[in-house]
């Protein structure tokens, strides 16, 4: 009570105006609004592991839309003397570094060995295969009391040049211009051929020369020590013209460069590794390495990711169009509307995809061929997941306060469905949307591996195909064909899973809050 | 009462289900022209002959009507045109489904029990490193597609170290240690993405049963934390997770198309790619009709049991 009385007690003149001649308003607002999309976009920014993963999207996008630009063979590049050579980069090869260097480490027999070692000599040590030996091994058998000796060499070979001699059918043009260029850079392609008369030479094998037979080594010492080693082998072969494969010293003109065959067509015997440069222009070099069809995997697997991502995006995308409108239809009217669709939905869904995906290639891939029927297949099925998250979305927010007051208002159904009801739906499926693209890859590439659906062609092939093509035999004679797709898609899968689910912790609001 | 009308209600809709897609995929195959066999010696005429006497040329809806009546009166489902041409589709399928279920079976025996402990551990652990570390595995073991796991597992296992034969060891029985040592890698890789996937379900299941109310009431009341756990929290969580497990048990009966096929296990898997490639549409048909089946019926099951573990659910069927 008594600080009433106190209050009353001040005098008039101590008081004064707060505000004198402004005018009152509210403050302006210094911060930046923040909408729906930047809230979720801040949250996003937060989860370090889906930034991340979305980067390594980025990386793999940019790797399919550039890649077959800049890959230095075309798609439609095959070359039957370049099969499964394995991953070479030419910083590593180059510098004898042994990895990612076109190169594997094998254990061959003792033929197998010198056979690279005669190559080495006749045609030069750069295109000698044997790039290291790691060790030698010898293994004593005795058959009876005869003593068998078996040598084995771990070496790391070089797959681009194991193949060494080629015989190649040129014109006298082509000839000639390859005798040019072999003038002007003194790198030396054609070798002597051998004569189609030379008896019991393998006639289209141009590395025949090469060819050491074992044979029992006649004496030896008692303290096992094995005689010379290139006495426990012979070569095959031996010309009438009086030499063996071992040519280069005192090469005259005498020997056969050429055999000149009916129509002007003239057969050499060429270093192919040498002669791949020649043609090409360029070293014999897959970044990737090449399948088993002579196919350089690097343009292959750029383009199967290309092919990859606009079919999942195409998909992604229409059925995105398909769910939403079918699952506003449903949610947003109910009652029969909505039990009869949710029966068609069921049916749709019961339907194994696989079934869906060979009736639609028995059907209609002579039609529409094998993308299109890929791109229905998906499309059939693939809108329901969408569907049922619309609708979910309308049942909530359709009997909100806001929708009614709309509807009080006048506004129709088509505006109360896009433009009241669906926006709230948005984050929804736009996660789903991208939830869809690495579904869609992952059973692509499983048809694909199946062999149910075959894009092995020379303008589109897929991730999947190029996974089939290195499975099976193929792991084990050269498990490389495999490495990079399978790489890639497990590098996408992940990244594409942990992006979504970022996206879906960004856009749902329920989390709102809950990380701080 | 209401349980069973509840079940009979959902059988009913399935199998109503099941006969809309089975006629349209009926139709649908019926409609597609048959292969003319090219093989040496095959006379013919004969071929088309027998194909009229089938009434392959009949009206569709008269087919269907032989179609049908024949399986339920001698359990017929046709004969093997292209793959196994002569032999009954049905006899043919029976051979095969014992591998396949043997491979799923005890790829199931492995992975449940694991999946279950992981999730339970993850969940216990939450937010420690042991938690962080099963996250991300399961994390990496559900993207990445099983196939590539499954080369993994065959070069490494199968072919680098030499533990496990390329093939299933069909001439030993089901239960010797041959048998399962020649099925261990596609089990293996079956089990993988199995494993993953019921963690991930049980570690979300517990963690949210785990920070409810009712678990602060049974620790103040003075239950330790394992009483409680064991008590509480996991019979909850198993609500949702038990009906998984009875869902899955039914797929595996179908198998993995894609597994049978990277370990040639002589399934049905390998049987439905043959009878696709060989364009055989009476297995086609039989072995679509299968996995339909399969796929309705894991749903339902899942339903009803659903129903059985928990009352609240039950109840609110009636």
């Amino acid at each position: 009570m008594s600080k009433q009385y106190a209050l009353a007690d001040i005098p008039a003149e101590k008081f004064e105006f707060a505000q004198m001649g402004e005018t009152l308003s509210d403050k302006k607002l210094d911060t930046k609004p923040i909408g729906y999309f930047k809230d979720a976009f801040i949250r996003f920014r937060k989860n370090k592991s889906s930034v991340a993963a979305a980067v390594i999207i980025i990386l793999l996008l940019l790797f399919a839309i550039v890649g077959p630009i800049v890959a230095p063979f075309g798609m439609e590049y095959i070359d039957n003397f370049m099969r499964q050579k394995t991953p070479r980069l030419k910083v590593f090869a180059h510098n004898d570094i042994p990895f990612w260097d076109g190169c594997k480490t094998e254990t061959i027999n003792e033929s197998t060995y010198w056979k690279y070692v005669a190559m080495g000599e006749e045609m030069g040590q750069d295109v000698n295969p044997i790039k290291k030996v790691y060790e030698k091994s010898e293994t004593v058998t005795y058959i009876g009391t005869a003593e068998k000796r078996t040598t084995v060499y771990k070496v790391r070979l070089d797959t681009y040049t194991m193949d060494g001699a080629v015989y190649k059918n040129l014109t006298e043009t082509e000839y000639k211009n390859l005798q040019t260029y072999q003038n002007e850079t003194g790198i030396q392609i054609i070798y002597p051929a051998v004569p189609e008369t030379e008896g019991g030479i393998d006639q289209y094998n141009a590395n025949s020369w090469y060819d050491t037979k074992n044979k029992l080594p006649k004496g030896i010492n008692a303290d096992h020590t094995a005689v010379d080693e290139w006495t426990n082998l012979y070569i095959a072969y031996t010309g009438t013209d009086g030499y063996d494969s071992l040519r280069v010293e005192g090469d005259t003109p005498l020997y056969n460069y050429a055999i000149k065959k009916a129509g002007n067509v003239y057969r050499v015997r060429v270093n192919y590794n040498r002669y791949f440069e020649y043609i090409n222009g360029k070293e014999a070099n897959f970044i990737f390495g090449s399948n088993d069809y002579g196919r350089d995997i690097f343009v292959r697997l750029a383009n199967g990711a290309r092919f990859s991502f606009l079919l999942a995006i195409s998909v992604s995308l229409i059925n995105l169009s398909i769910g939403a409108v079918y699952g506003a239809i449903e949610g947003y009217y109910g009652g029969a509307a909505d039990m009869i669709m949710e029966r068609v939905v069921e049916i749709l869904s019961g339907v194994p995809f696989m079934v869906v995906v060979v009736l639609f290639k028995l059907h209609l891939a002579n039609k529409v061929g094998m993308v299109g029927c890929l791109l229905f297949a998906f499309v059939v099925t693939g809108w329901i997941g969408m569907a049922g998250r619309v609708r979910t979305q309308f049942y909530r927010f359709k009997h909100q306060e806001y929708v009614l007051a709309a509807r009080t208002l006048g506004a129709s159904d088509g505006r109360l469905i896009f433009k009241h009801i669906f926006p709230n739906a948005l984050g929804t499926i736009i996660t789903s949307c991208v939830l869809v693209i690495p579904g869609v890859i992952f059973s692509e590439s499983s048809l694909s591996y199946l062999g149910i659906i075959n894009l092995d062609g020379t303008k589109v092939t897929s991730v999947g195909t190029l996974l089939a093509d290195g499975s099976g035999g193929m792991l084990r004679a050269a498990p490389h064909i495999i490495l990079f797709p399978a790489l890639f898609i497990s590098l996408l899968e992940i990244s594409f899973n942990l992006f979504g689910n970022g996206l879906r912790d960004a856009f749902n609001p329920s989390l709102r809050g809950v990380d701080g | 009462m209401y349980m069973l009308k509840y079940i009979l209600k959902r059988l009913g809709l399935m199998l109503l289900t099941f006969s809309v897609i089975m006629v349209i995929c009926f139709v649908l195959i019926k409609k597609l022209p048959l292969p003319v066999p090219k093989s040496f010696g095959q006379d013919l005429d004969l071929i088309f002959q027998r194909r009229e006497q089938l009434g392959y040329n009949k009206p569709i809806l008269v087919q269907m009507w032989r179609y049908v009546k024949a399986i339920f009166q001698y359990r017929y489902f046709g004969t093997s045109e292209t793959l196994k041409p002569g032999k009954d589709v049905w006899e043919v399928f029976v051979e095969k489904l014992p591998a396949t279920m043997i491979v799923n079976i005890y790829a199931m025996i492995l992975s449940v029990p694991l999946g279950l402990l992981f999730g339970i551990y993850a969940a216990l652990r939450k937010n420690k490193w042991q938690d962080h570390i099963i996250s991300t595995g399961v994390m990496i073991i559900v993207s990445v597609p099983s196939y590539v796991y499954a080369v993994i597992i065959q070069f490494l296992l199968c072919y680098k170290l030499g533990w496990l034969p390329f093939q299933m060891n069909l001439k030993a029985g089901f239960l010797t240690w041959e048998m399962f040592k020649s099925i261990l890698a596609p089990v293996l890789c079956l089990s993988f993405g199995t494993i993953a996937g019921l963690t991930r379900y049980t570690r979300a299941e517990l963690t949210e049963v785990l920070t409810s109310d009712f678990m602060l009431l049974a620790r103040t009341k003075g239950l330790t934390k394992r009483q409680a756990t064991t008590r509480h929290a996991l019979r909850n969580a198993m609500v949702p997770i038990l009906p998984m497990i009875v869902g899955e048990f039914i797929g595996i009966i179908s198998g993995s198309l894609i597994i049978e096929n990277i370990f040639t296990i002589p399934g049905v898997g390998g049987l439905y790619l043959d009878s696709i490639n060989a364009l055989d549409y009476n297995f086609f048909l039989l072995l679509t009709g299968f996995y339909t089946f399969v796929g309705l019926l894991s749903n339902i099951l899942i339903d009803i049991s659903y129903g059985f573990i928990d009352p609240r659910i039950r109840m609110g069927a009636r």
